[in-house]
């Protein structure tokens, strides 16, 4: 099916991710920062759905929105915050935070401005009806080996958590 | 305003450097760290956009695959990072980066 308005939506997702992403690094309490991470990675979700990437789209809000943020809420909810609301939010290296990002803006300017055209003006049809079984075929197929390592990383991190956050093991 | 309207992979590169470097002003200027924390999902999920972007452009699945590598990585980097953070937390009472400096000269 080919999608709707898609330029419309594009604007108004990236717009909600710049939003929120400002929001993330702008706020004072980190609970509200999480909410705006939190609508970064839906509005994100909703681009991979415009990208044909319907697996990941539901790995994205399973894993991220579901997941991970749970993870940070509850760390949040863990640390006392009250302390670190009073105190100054920002610190001295806002030089060096300006510099690395106009470096690094700079970077990507001048790379996407030397290299648009090399980028095709219409993508390539796909078919998305079958995008969950294919991803299925590489993970278990071509991609064996990565997925096994990405398995015992994840067992590491699951011992090194529970090490590092337990009192006395 | 044809380019505006009609969307390629460039836009959604440009939207994944923006992203990428609010991550790195988050990262280098903030002194919560689970601000920082967040700042670096961030920078991992502008990654993620450019790699489903390109997956999008060549037709094929594997940047997708990546894309789902890299959200693996970022759940086993959240929790090692949280952990980390509580244990610190324990130690010093605070949530302060800057507070870090046990190995500073």
């Amino acid at each position: 099916m080919e999608p709707v308005a898609t330029p419309f939506f594009f604007y108004l997702l990236s717009g909600m991710m710049l939003v929120g992403g400002i929001l993330v690094i702008t706020r004072k309490n980190p609970v509200h920062s999480a909410v705006a991470l939190i609508i970064t990675l839906l509005a994100q979700a909703s681009l991979y759905l415009m990208l044909y990437a319907p697996f990941v789209a539901g790995v994205q809000i399973i894993l991220y929105a579901g997941g991970i943020m749970v993870l940070f809420l509850f760390v949040i909810m863990l640390v006392s915050v009250d302390r670190a609301q009073r105190e100054r939010q920002f610190n001295h290296q806002w030089v060096a935070g300006i510099i690395a990002a106009t470096a690094l803006g700079g970077l990507f300017i001048a790379v996407y401005t030397k290299g648009k055209d090399i980028f095709p003006e219409h993508a390539l049809p796909m078919v998305e009806n079958d995008n969950t079984q294919k991803i299925a075929t590489m993970l278990y197929g071509q991609y064996m080996f990565a997925f096994e390592i990405a398995s015992l990383l994840l067992l590491v991190a699951i011992i090194g958590a529970v090490v590092m956050a337990k009192k006395r093991i | 305003m044809e380019s505006m309207l009609h969307i390629t992979t460039l836009h959604y590169l440009v939207l994944g450097a923006a992203l990428f470097l609010l991550g790195v002003i988050g990262v280098l200027t903030r002194r919560n760290v689970v601000i920082v924390l967040m700042s670096i999902e961030l920078i991992l999920n502008a990654v993620n956009l450019n790699l489903v972007a390109f997956s999008r452009m060549w037709g094929g699945l594997h940047g997708q695959v990546f894309a789902i590598f890299v959200i693996t990585d970022a759940a086993a980097e959240a929790a090692v990072g949280l952990g980390i953070l509580i244990a610190f937390f324990r130690n010093k009472e605070t949530v302060n980066v800057d507070e870090v400096n046990l190995l500073k000269w």
